[in-house]
């Protein structure tokens, strides 16, 4: 059905957004299905056992994800490059085993019975998400995080306390990704832990580095091409991962920083800046 | 210069320093201070440990023993970040700007208003006014006003050390560190370099300057440090430290020129 296409298309932008926001700051994860999972879960057993209305579900859900990506970014975020990207890959495992085995979660059966999210919530949550990104690119944020992620010591030297702004960059992007999870549970109405598979995480990483990291435009173009051609090409549905596979050759080949690829400037001299 | 501390304290105080490295002693028990208002120039031959010294003062290694007091506050096990908000800016021998940054928001990083406090800093979105207006002092004040909007990878080697200057200025700091500025400048841009640490040194309380190149330690320096297999040789006045017969030949030594 055209309504799942575009609601998964949505979820992914949303998820591309919460990789892209922690890549600002240099990192890359693989932990943002777990997040997903994690806000998923926590929004579903907040409406399902509780009788929490689904709107305030959705903020405490995207709180808990950010929180738990604190408590686990803090230790986590101190190591750098491939050691942080096994980090959150062992972290996506962890989540998936932990909600297989508590019985509170559902175990591996699931859980049922979230419903209420629609279209007009997700488009909703895509244009705020979205809104806060072109805000935050106009904003000395982004320099302090493109600094954090050119030199992040250099940075330092100036002023920037680094656990804070990356643990800042992690939570949020958790947070995102927690929405993502929130709405996709209460879409879907039956979700179980193999919805959260390491192939998610990896999956989305890879809308973003063939969207292009440098912009907010960049994820929403790659989770968006990513997501609907396979669906809408009939033959290339079982050939999905062989797809993926070639796209990113083919990307790494021709345009290594993405399809789009150009990088807002956080702020411009327009004075007497051409000539003296 | 800014107010704060008597003339006479001491803005920098470095005592009994050491740094090592498995078996190197890098940086052995190195003590001295730079006054108020000093230009303190730093040479030795390669592998003296000056940079090493300049990295345990800025905080980018941590030291083995000793103290490092920035206008009487010790700033032994401060985090990185910590020592740059105390005051202390620092450039660097390999040259580290964030390249895919324009030169503008290079120098904007520095502002402390927003590096201290970076979730406020989301909220100033769009108006940027008063932090432009205030970075394009430093820009102007070290002639890179027509690449202001161009990225600092694209700029001429020069050009890219000003621009390591102009945004250690910018986070206003008591002390600056310029590690090599004049490495790999031919005598014209040396002497350029040398007006502009002029410029500088008029809006920090003091310049700590590590230099091979003696023609600008003697150009700018009011004092001079010399070193040796991580220890302090001689200190004095610039033409009395290197008419030392142990630094010239440790200098010699190295270069063998007769």
């Amino acid at each position: 059905m055209t309504v799942d296409y575009l609601f998964f298309t949505g979820v992914n932008i949303l998820l591309a957004w919460s990789v892209y926001i922690v890549l600002l700051t240099g990192n890359l994860s693989f932990a943002q299905g777990a997040f997903m999972a994690i806000g998923c879960y926590a929004a579903g057993i907040m409406t399902t056992r509780y009788g929490v209305p689904f709107l305030a579900a959705v903020p405490a859900a995207m709180a808990i994800s950010a929180a738990m990506a604190v408590v686990f970014g803090y230790p986590a975020l101190r190591i750098r490059g491939i050691y942080l990207i096994l980090v959150t890959v062992g972290l996506t495992f962890c989540v998936r085993i932990a909600l297989e085995n508590f019985s509170y979660t559902g175990g591996v059966g699931g859980l049922k019975g979230m419903s209420g999210a629609t279209l007009w919530h997700l488009g909703g949550a895509i244009l705020a998400v979205g809104a806060l990104l072109y805000l935050l690119s106009r904003s000395p944020l982004q320099r302090i995080l493109d600094a954090v992620r050119e030199d992040d010591r250099v940075a330092a030297s100036l002023g920037i306390n680094l656990t804070y702004v990356k643990l800042f960059a992690f939570g949020a992007g958790a947070a995102i990704a927690g929405l993502a999870g929130a709405l996709y549970g209460h879409y879907l109405i039956f979700v179980r832990p193999d919805n959260f598979d390491i192939l998610v995480s990896i999956f989305v990483v890879l809308y973003v580095i063939l969207g292009g990291v440098n912009n907010l435009w960049g994820p929403l173009l790659g989770a968006t091409v990513m997501t609907l051609l396979p669906e809408f090409i009939r033959a290339l549905q079982e050939w999905r991962p062989t797809v993926f596979g070639l796209a990113i050759i083919v990307m790494l080949l021709l345009r290594p920083e993405g399809l789009l690829s150009f990088r807002l400037t956080s702020a411009r001299w327009s004075g007497d800046a051409g000539g003296r | 210069m800014p107010a704060g501390a008597e003339p006479a304290a001491p803005v920098l105080e470095v005592s009994e320093l050491s740094k090592q490295f498995d078996g190197l002693r890098a940086v052995d028990g190195v003590s001295f201070t730079v006054l108020p208002g000093e230009i303190l120039g730093i040479i030795g031959p390669n592998g003296a440990g000056k940079t090493v010294l300049i990295n345990l003062v800025s905080g980018f290694y941590p030291a083995t023993s000793g103290r490092v007091r920035l206008l009487g506050e010790d700033l032994s096990g401060l985090a990185l970040h910590q020592i740059g908000r105390r005051g202390i800016a620092r450039t660097f021998q390999n040259i580290r700007l964030f390249k895919r940054m324009t030169v503008l928001e290079n120098v904007l990083v520095s502002d402390q208003r927003h590096a201290r406090r970076p979730i406020r800093a989301f909220f100033a979105f769009g108006r940027q006014r008063a932090e432009i207006e205030k970075a394009r002092r430093f820009i102007e004040l070290m002639g890179l006003t027509a690449r202001a909007n161009q990225l600092a990878g694209t700029l001429p080697y020069g050009e890219a050390r000003r621009l390591e200057i102009a945004r250690a200025l910018a986070t206003e700091p008591a002390l600056l560190l310029l590690d090599e500025p004049a490495a790999g400048m031919n005598e014209e841009e040396t002497a350029e370099l040398i007006a502009d640490v002029r410029k500088a040194r008029k809006l920090v309380m003091a310049v700590v300057l590590i230099e091979h190149d003696m023609s600008l330690i003697q150009a700018l320096s009011d004092r001079v440090i010399a070193m040796d297999y991580g220890k302090v040789m001689a200190e004095g006045l610039p033409a009395a430290v290197l008419a030392d017969p142990e630094v010239q030949r440790a200098y010699l030594g190295e270069e063998g020129d007769p």
